[in-house]
């Protein structure tokens, strides 16, 4: 997020930011659940020595999270380029820790009955059958179940939640631990690197192609409560990997957190493909910080779609380390009546010939906003780089908002840069069009909002498309009327 | 047998009459032909029927079948079975027209039913045999840069798979050449039938050429104030509607 404070300047007053009822209700449910590890309300130094102890951490991560703490208190909020309403996170009301155990179950059967209900509600065993080679899923701070098919860990790959991969594998992750996004990158950067929990650790070696995705589902319970989970997924030379994550919570009547941190590092010619669905009630501030380091010929590709939240602020990035890396970041954001997403990418070209492809498509519906946020960098020195911008809005109804702010510093003339905008309106003469062939309102702008995304929406396994679609369903059948 | 039932309809929009009571009725099995004036509410009178937010009904009554459908809305119209050519049909990029008239035929299904995806895409590629149209065109987005022939095509081609009981075909003709038109016409002729009910609006008596009315009627500022046969539109040809306008315009 630093990187672009200084582009752009948004005055804007703090307002109630009102959310109306859209249906999220697949997620919109909770459990009562008893917690055994509860970091308390508020956080000052005993919260992140309270998580810390519970973890049993090595004295080098309790510095690492106290350091942090500092950097997170001593930061002000970027209110000078970003939202006002993040005046309306109060860290004081915030629940940091809460969890039932550090040591997540590995088989369904162990897990606790509320916790097995809420993941089976949302389809996480069942998926796991069908298509994928791993899932981690997290309940509130930790993750209450994990497990890797074992035709994947006999190929040595390394799929832990954070805790554990600090604890038993050091030798791998302390190396990269922190490095990609520096604690001090920014205020939620900061404020995760202190109380973090939670997340994936995953590790592919040299060669190894893992065939089918790994899963991480990120489920918030708790009410007032913060998720801070961390990620980092190396892999090797030559190693290719595809992770998901998934995210919902219930909806309540005060504002959630959710502040991530999640680094990727693709060494000499491995590839990473991360694919987030979020889903977020919209009392959620999502504040996350995603970046990856790409190696001489690896590729790193973000595919984020982002529905839901009260406010998203997520600008996933690749820095172009290595002789012709490639970078890519696809972007969806559905912004409904209360929302704002505040998305966008971030491509540092650091090597010759490095490529970077971002195409980036919001849909703005009723008082719902949307912003673009994009940073293409390809410094003086450097030749053969090429990058490619394409934004896209769509606006349903003419309150929504829409805003883009490119900044693209190229420089030197051995470089290439092309960038087109666009927005669009699905106008009523469109809709009435449909519904002279006899689809309801809803079904029409659906349709609508799903033909502008298409082409992206392709790039998606398919159980991943499917859902996006169904989604998308349930937020313009509450949009209508 | 089936009607389409305008009772004297007045409609504006705002304050501003543009249909002034107009009746009219079409059985299924018939074509008529609405030729007039242009900025006479030929195109307003196909909107309204189909159920366009726009308009006012300030007086009178459409019925369909004998049942009034001015309360129901335009999907719900459609669903009825009531279908509108449109002069300029929307583009909607990223929706292939198979995808777009699955969703038009899923629409139709009882609530919980699946449409049988085999049998869809068989009556689809049937109806396009019929038309002669190339079976890569259902994967192009609906509309989204094509040419005038092609969106004419298309509506013709939508309104085969959803067989409504009574089409509106507001000024089909306009922007096609006159191979085209040829085309086009060949559609709808080739669609006729006593389950359809034809209601065309047309500015220029060429299209009657391609597809012969049983009745011809001519509107000007907003009412009906000739009816006859195809030979009506012949003498509209030959004299012009300054003839009409001297006739009847508003004392």
């Amino acid at each position: 997020m630093a990187n672009i404070e200084t582009l752009v300047s948004e005055p804007e007053l703090a307002t109630e930011n009102p959310v109306s009822g859209i249906d999220q209700s697949r997620g919109d449910f909770s459990y009562d659940v008893k917690y055994a590890f509860d970091a308390g309300t508020g956080l000052n130094a005993a919260t992140v020595d309270y998580i810390s102890s519970v973890k049993k951490e090595a004295p080098w991560i309790r510095e690492f999270r106290h350091k942090a703490l500092k950097i997170f208190e001593s930061k002000p909020m970027p209110t000078h380029w970003a939202t006002k309403d993040l005046e309306n996170i109060d860290f004081s009301k915030i629940r940091y820790y809460l969890s039932q155990g550090q040591k997540p179950k590995r088989t369904w059967d162990e897990v606790p009955d509320d916790i097995k209900k809420t993941f089976e509600r949302l389809g996480i065993p069942e998926q796991e059958r069908k298509f994928l080679a791993g899932v981690e899923a997290q309940f509130d701070s930790e993750a209450a179940y994990s497990n890797i098919k074992d035709i994947v860990a006999k190929q040595g790959v390394i799929f832990v939640n954070s805790t554990e991969g600090l604890r038993e594998h050091p030798e791998i992750f302390r190396k990269f631990f922190g490095k990609v996004i520096p604690t001090g990158d920014n205020k939620f950067s900061a404020l995760n690197s202190a109380v973090f929990s939670g997340g994936s650790f995953i590790y592919v070696p040299k060669g190894v192609k893992v065939a089918q995705p790994l899963q991480a589902y990120f489920r918030i319970n708790a009410e007032n409560f913060g998720q801070f989970e961390r990620t980092l997924i190396i892999a090797d030379e030559g190693a290719e990997v595809t992770y998901m994550e998934g995210c919902t919570a219930p909806k309540f009547s005060t504002s959630t957190l959710h502040s991530a941190v999640v680094e990727l590092v693709a060494l000499k010619g491995a590839k990473i493909q991360y694919i987030t669905v979020q889903n977020w009630a919209n009392n959620v501030f999502n504040l996350v910080t995603k970046r990856g380091v790409a190696h001489e010929e690896a590729e790193i590709k973000w595919i984020d779609c982002n529905i839901g939240s009260r406010l998203t602020m997520k600008y996933p990035g690749v820095v172009l380390k290595g002789r012709k890396a490639r970078g890519e970041v696809i972007s969806i954001a559905l912004a409904n009546d209360g929302q704002h997403q505040d998305t966008g990418a971030k491509m540092i070209h650091a090597a010759d010939e490095t490529t970077s492809n971002i195409v980036a498509k919001s849909i703005s519906v009723g008082q719902g906003r949307s912003t673009y946020r994009g940073v293409v960098h390809i410094p003086k020195h450097l030749k053969g780089c090429k990058n490619n911008t394409e934004c896209d809005a769509l606006l349903i109804n003419s309150n929504s908002r829409t805003d883009t702010y490119p900044a693209i510093s190229v420089r030197g003339d051995r470089n290439y840069v092309q960038h087109e905008a666009s927005v669009s309106r699905v106008n009523e003469e469109m809709i009435f069009y449909m519904q002279q062939r006899g689809l309801t309102e809803g079904q029409a702008m659906s349709l609508a909002v799903n033909g502008f995304i298409n082409d992206l929406a392709r790039q998606f396994p398919m159980e991943y498309s499917v859902e996006l679609k169904r989604l998308i369903d349930l937020e313009m059948e509450g949009s209508v009327g | 047998m089936s009607s389409l039932v305008i009772q004297d309809l007045h409609v504006a929009i705002g304050e501003k009459e543009i249909v002034k009571g107009l009746s009219l009725t079409v059985n299924s099995g018939e074509v008529h032909a609405i030729m007039g004036p242009n900025g006479t509410g030929k195109s307003t009178l196909a909107k309204v029927i189909a159920g366009h937010p726009d308009y006012t009904i300030t007086q009178g009554d459409v019925l369909m079948g004998g049942e009034s459908i001015l309360n129901k809305e335009a999907d719900e119209r459609a669903r009825a079975g009531l279908f509108l050519a449109f002069q300029y049909p929307s583009e909607i990029p990223g929706v292939s027209i198979a995808n777009f008239l699955r969703a038009a035929v899923q629409a139709r299904l009882a609530e919980g039913e699946e449409l049988d995806a085999t049998a869809y895409y068989k009556r689809l590629y049937s109806k396009m045999d019929l038309l002669k149209i190339d079976r890569k065109f259902t994967a192009r987005s609906v509309n989204e840069g094509f040419s005038g022939g092609e969106k004419k095509r298309c509506e013709i081609l939508q309104m085969a798979l959803l067989e409504p009981r009574f089409s509106l075909m507001d000024e089909t003709d306009s922007g096609l050449d006159i191979d085209a038109l040829r085309i086009v016409a060949e559609g709808v002729n080739t669609l006729r039938g006593p389950n359809l009910g034809i209601l065309m609006i047309t500015h220029y008596q060429r299209l009657l050429d391609y597809i012969i009315p049983d009745f011809v009627h001519v509107m000007y500022d907003g009412r009906i104030v000739k009816s006859g046969d195809k030979s009506l539109a012949l003498e509209l040809e030959a004299k012009g509607y300054d003839w009409v306008k001297k006739e009847f315009a508003a004392a």
